[in-house]
């Protein structure tokens, strides 16, 4: 199948189940909450070096948040529930109680919640304060500007991790601009996050390694430098450049959804191709196929 | 379904009608609910004689008429909803644990005494003690929300160890009084001897206040909790301006003469 003079492989992205939870962090003025935000998706790209996978959903205007102020909501994913609120209490507690003027709310109702602002009180070193709106309790840690304020429970749900895109350039300028307009297409959608920089990974890999201990190392598959060498190449003869975009999100309605926009938007004379990675179906619980997406079939 | 409950005369003695909340009543056929006994007086008559009944039981409860001299309507109550065209009597939602009591007149002494849970709404104003122990109890409201649009008088949230109160015009003496925990909103002027003896809590003074002498001024800054509250508030009806939204607040810590950790918020001029 082709999206203009693009082809798109019969094959499909390989997903799996995580655990994902949105929190909603605002500040006095929107930079601030962006710095926030920045550092708490910060080093945050995959769950295989970085314990989870986390990105920017989107900015949040005064009128979104709890209290009024301007904010940031943040998409973060872990393998389960108990690693998820490890991650939370851990990059809440470093990246946004740190950060001038901010507070951090849930951005999720779900069945299932984990108390992470219950945890973080004990900075407040018994100097902590309560209150309770409703059902929801926040706690008022004092800091050395006032006063951070964090929900006590945050939300979380099962999500899906891993969907992917691999779009395959004839050159490295146009496999760029292509991943860039794909990642802005991606960004507009609601319930997805992009864990790697810019949106973008170009060291994709492939599960093991010839060195023990190793859980993953590049994927020669789509190495333009390994075309030769390597066992089997996933790449056309004219592609020279191959960069991938990994998505996460809340459901895989979500990730099929961002999956088809990205597709659409990256799709140009030039990129010969789009890919995905997958495992041969044998890791994760989705497959999501690349022709599935097309002609409107997001929806599964 | 509403059942509805009008008045046949205003009563000359208080009333005690705590068979009126939205538990008691939604299962019964209107003439049990007729036969149900109320105390006129010292006098116990079925409710029948005080109230006309029609309607159909259910969730919803209107009542009709001046029921100021009509007490402990919704005590107990625990779902569904009370709505009140006229004055409420005393201990209004006594020891409520949930569902929702609006008055759209004025409500007299004991607004939701012990309350746990729900919402009291009082579009003029309250007697004295809302949310507040009842004598010789240490622990008055500990949740829910009773939101007076009017005045309060003497001693509102004393002893409160949880929920709030919010106050849109003036207030007597003693607010907050012995508090535990939780939260009073005062928009108006309030009394004198604001939080005396508060162990925990917060008093939000949205008019400057004199402040006891065994409170210590700590600083002026931006409570970042302030404008949940706020606005939740101002969704509720309550007179929120953007200057108090936006506004640095005074904080002062007290009470010493107890454990110390109360605090009184108001807006610096």
């Amino acid at each position: 199948m082709q999206i203009g003079s693009t082809h798109i492989e019969d094959t499909f992205a390989e997903a799996f189940a995580m655990w994902g939870t949105r929190v909603v962090v605002t500040a006095a003025g929107p930079e601030w909450a962006q710095a926030a935000a920045q550092s708490m998706t910060g080093f945050a790209t995959s769950v295989i070096g970085c314990k989870c996978e986390a990105g920017i959903e989107r900015a949040l205007a005064a009128q979104e948040t709890p209290d009024g102020r301007p904010g940031a909501s943040i998409l973060l994913f872990a393998m389960d529930k108990a690693a998820l609120g490890k991650r939370l209490v851990e990059r809440i507690g470093q990246c946004v109680m740190t950060c001038p003027t901010t507070a951090c709310f849930a951005g999720l109702d779900s069945g299932h919640d984990t108390s992470i602002g219950g945890k973080l009180r004990y900075f407040g070193d018994g100097y902590q304060m309560s209150k309770k709106i409703g059902d929801r309790r926040y706690w008022r840690i004092p800091v050395m500007d006032g006063e951070f304020l964090v929900q006590d429970r945050f939300g979380m749900q099962p999500a899906v991790g891993g969907g992917n895109l691999i779009l395959c350039g004839t050159d490295a300028g146009t496999a760029v601009a292509a991943a860039q307009a794909a990642v802005a297409a991606i960004r507009a959608l609601p319930d997805v996050a992009l864990p790697f920089p810019g949106g973008v990974v170009r060291s994709g890999s492939k599960v093991g390694s010839r060195y023990k201990g190793l859980p993953a190392s590049t994927n020669d598959a789509f190495c333009p430098t390994l075309r030769s060498v390597a066992g089997a190449t996933g790449l056309r003869p004219e592609v020279n450049c191959a960069l991938e975009i990994v998505i996460d999100g809340l459901s895989e309605h979500a990730v099929r959804c961002a999956m088809a926009a990205g597709m659409q938007a990256a799709a140009r004379p030039g990129l010969a191709a789009i890919s995905a990675g997958n495992y041969g179906g044998n890791l994760g619980q989705y497959q999501i196929r690349l022709h599935s997406l097309l002609n409107g079939g997001a929806v599964p | 379904m509403t059942l509805r409950l009008e008045l046949r005369a205003a009563p000359e003695v208080p009333v005690e009608a705590d068979c009126i909340t939205p538990d008691r009543l939604r299962q019964l056929p209107i003439a049990e609910i007729e036969r149900l006994p109320v105390f006129y007086g010292n006098r116990q008559v079925p409710l029948a004689e005080v109230f006309t009944v029609s309607g159909a039981p259910g969730e919803t409860i209107q009542l009709r008429g001046d029921m100021s001299r009509v007490k402990h309507i919704g005590a107990t109550m625990s779902c569904g909803q009370i709505h009140i065209d006229g004055h409420a009597g005393a201990h209004l939602g006594a020891e409520m644990l949930g569902g929702t009591i609006v008055v759209s007149g004025n409500a007299g002494d004991w607004v939701g005494p012990e309350m746990r849970g729900g919402r009291i709404v009082i579009r003029g104003s309250a007697g004295h003690l809302a949310g507040s122990a009842y004598r010789g109890a240490a622990v008055g409201m500990t949740g829910g929300e009773i939101i007076i649009h009017g005045a309060a008088r003497n001693e509102a949230g004393h002893g409160m160890r949880g929920g709030l109160i919010a106050i849109g015009g003036s207030c007597g003496d003693f607010a907050g009084v012995n508090m535990l925990a939780g939260t009073v909103t005062i928009f108006g002027a309030a009394g004198i001897r604001t939080g005396a003896g508060m162990k925990r809590g917060t008093i939000i003074a949205m008019q400057p206040l004199e402040v006891l002498p065994t409170f210590a001024y700590a600083c002026e800054y931006r409570p970042s909790f302030l404008p949940l509250y706020l606005l939740h508030l101002r969704r509720l009806g309550l007179p929120v301006t953007d200057g108090q939204l936006s506004a640095s607040y005074r904080r002062w810590c007290g009470d010493a003469v107890e454990l110390n950790r109360g605090e009184i918020l108001s807006p610096s001029i």
